[in-house]
């Protein structure tokens, strides 16, 4: 027992002695920082935003673990890895993406996040060097310029074929059918054609396809000697129906018959041109009305006065909202796709029909597409989708 | 070549545009963007041409004594008391053009439309007599969402909305992704058209 507690003893002073002789060690807790009060983001990289026209990087993070608290995230760019770094922009808590707009193409730069919380800053390590690219091709949108190539070898097969003499089926368009009736009657009656091409501008396909179907009628008015009557609500809109119409009175062999006065401006105004167009249906009692082109809320307000002075009404536009406002209140509708194979359909040339036919083929490749589509995302298999679908 | 310019303009100008969609890389990623500048730029001279006509119209009128040539009158005292009031004054808030454009303007704008509930109610009583199958399905169709998107038709029976929402959901988005294919084909046939000179109804002169 002596001789243990002895050697206790002895080991007890060698320990302290050789404490003392010895540097203190650090503690645990002298190696580890205190924990920061803002965590930085994490895993920051940078990328050439694809398939634009250069210019622009996206820059992606994980969030900070102190996201929740985090005030904003602030996002530096420094074109050397151990120069300085400026503030480029700043973004709210939870967000990851960051796309710079104000790089040059070609040179290098590298991105960094920090995390700010009132006056704390917790700054990220840098991204990897990173550059800015245009591209010749936005391959997002390469299945529009497959669908876009196959639709138009369609329609130019149809057209050779048809210039070949090739007679092509067409489907009847009643709408279309009427249009002679329609202004036949107005003969009869002594009245009016009125042609009303939408309210919008020359810069829509709508109104293009309108005015071309102006030309159409305008050439059958002048045969049957028919007061046409074009109240317009833009002014190049009724600078080009005024040379389509006199186009067609030339055709027709009545250029004496034109009065560039009867295709006028009335306003630029929505509800302003709805009213002046009421006026007039209302004054003139047309027998005809044709309502082609792009219109919004008025489309019923013309419509519906077009019915009570009891015209004939044809109808016709690719706006889907309005659509079933036609269909109630005219007596033919032209829908959607209808319009622009108007011009075709009137003029009877091979040429044009040859284009009709494959509009026509265009949409059944369409409906074995969305067949297809349906069959293979209903057995999970999503790439055919993916890839038809465009940004 | 009075007609063979416009035909290769048109063809240049919608080749150019199409490149624009397809190729980010300028001077082709912005020819869409300038091209529209340079429209809106024509588009806003023009209005010189309408404004001309205008004043053209209605001051024949009044010299002939037409029938209404009181109502042009005041057509062109209104037109040039807002573009003299708009041009010497300004258009900011307190200027006479910002009172006339919001109490006589805007008002007479919502009049117009609202005009719109009524031709609703009177096209609506037309479309929705059921003179046949479609016309009948059409009626019932119409009532079922009328019912499901009043409180009304909550409170008879609470599965009205979910009817409605889903005709609107699934037969009428159906229909209308229907039609909106056809027009994109049909948009694309006129283009080509046009582009490929096929269609020539809007040159004139020889």
């Amino acid at each position: 027992m002596r001789l243990f507690l002895i050697t206790l003893s002895v080991f007890c002073v060698c320990a302290v002695v050789s404490a003392d002789a010895q540097p203190r060690s650090p503690q645990i807790f002298d190696l580890v920082e205190p924990f920061p009060s803002v965590f930085p983001p994490e895993q920051v990289s940078a990328r050439d935003l694809p398939n634009d026209a250069g210019g622009s990087v996206t820059v992606s993070w994980r969030i900070s673990r102190s996201d929740p608290e985090v005030d904003a995230y602030e996002i530096l760019r420094g074109q050397e890895l151990e120069g300085d770094f400026s503030v480029i922009g700043s973004v709210e808590p939870g967000t990851c993406e960051f796309i710079d707009t104000g790089v040059s193409d070609g040179v290098s730069y590298f991105y960094a996040v920090r995390a700010v919380k009132g006056e704390v800053k917790s700054e990220s390590t840098p991204s990897a060097e990173v550059s800015s690219s245009a591209q010749w091709f936005n391959r997002n949108r390469t299945s529009m310029l497959i669908a876009l190539a196959v639709f138009s070898l369609l329609v130019m097969w149809f057209i050779y074929r048809a210039k070949k003499g090739v007679e092509l089926f067409i489907r009847k368009i009643s709408g279309l059918e009427a249009v002679d009736d329609a202004i036949g009657r107005a003969t009869e009656m002594g009245r009016s054609v009125l042609y009303i091409p939408g309210i919008m501008d020359m810069d829509d396909i709508q109104t293009i396809a309108s005015v071309v179907i102006l030309g159409r009628v305008a050439k059958k008015a002048a045969e049957y000697d028919v007061h046409l009557h074009v109240p317009v609500s833009k002014s190049l809109v009724m600078t080009t129906a005024q040379e389509i119409v006199k186009e067609s009175f030339s055709a027709a062999g009545r250029p004496d018959a034109y009065n560039p006065d009867n295709i006028h401006y009335l306003t630029d105004d929505q509800f302003g041109y709805a009213a002046g167009v009421d006026g007039i249906m209302v004054r003139e009692r047309p027998a005809t009305v044709f309502l082609l082109g792009a219109f919004y809320a008025e489309s019923l307000i013309l419509a519906e006065t077009g019915h009570s002075v009891g015209s004939i009404q044809i109808a016709g536009t690719a706006m889907p909202a309005q659509l079933p406002f036609f269909v109630a209140a005219c007596d033919y509708t032209l829908i959607g796709e209808e319009l622009f194979a108007a011009s075709a359909y009137l003029s009877k040339e091979p040429l044009l029909l040859g284009s009709l036919k494959g509009q026509d083929w265009g949409k059944a490749i369409f409906m074995f597409l969305i067949g297809a589509g349906v069959i293979l995302e209903t057995l999970g298999i999503i790439n055919l989708s993916r890839f038809l679908v465009t940004r | 070549m009075k007609r063979q310019a416009p035909l290769i303009i048109t063809f240049l100008a919608g080749f150019a545009m199409i490149l624009g969609y397809f190729i980010p890389h300028e001077p082709f990623g912005s020819l869409q963007q300038i091209l529209n500048t340079w429209y809106m730029v024509v588009a806003a001279f023009a209005m010189i041409l309408g404004v001309g006509n205008l004043v053209k119209l209605h001051s024949a009128k009044i010299r002939r004594r037409s029938p209404g040539f009181g109502y042009s009158y005041v057509l062109l005292a209104g037109l040039a008391a807002m573009a003299l009031f708009g041009i010497t004054r300004g258009i900011e808030p307190g200027t006479v053009f910002y009172w006339m454009w919001w109490n006589m303007h805007v008002p007479m704008s919502s009049t117009m439309f609202s005009l719109l509930a009524f031709f609703v109610a009177s096209a609506s009583y037309r479309a929705f007599r059921a003179r046949n199958v479609e016309a009948a399905l059409l009626l019932i169709a119409g009532i079922l969402v009328m019912i499901g998107r009043v409180p009304l038709g909550d409170m008879i029976w609470s599965r009205f909305p979910d009817v409605a929402d889903w005709i609107m959901n699934v037969p009428n988005a159906a229909g209308q992704r229907a039609i909106l294919i056809g027009i994109a084909l049909g948009v694309v046939s006129t283009s080509l058209r046009l582009l490929l000179g096929i269609e020539r109804t809007y040159l004139t002169g020889d």
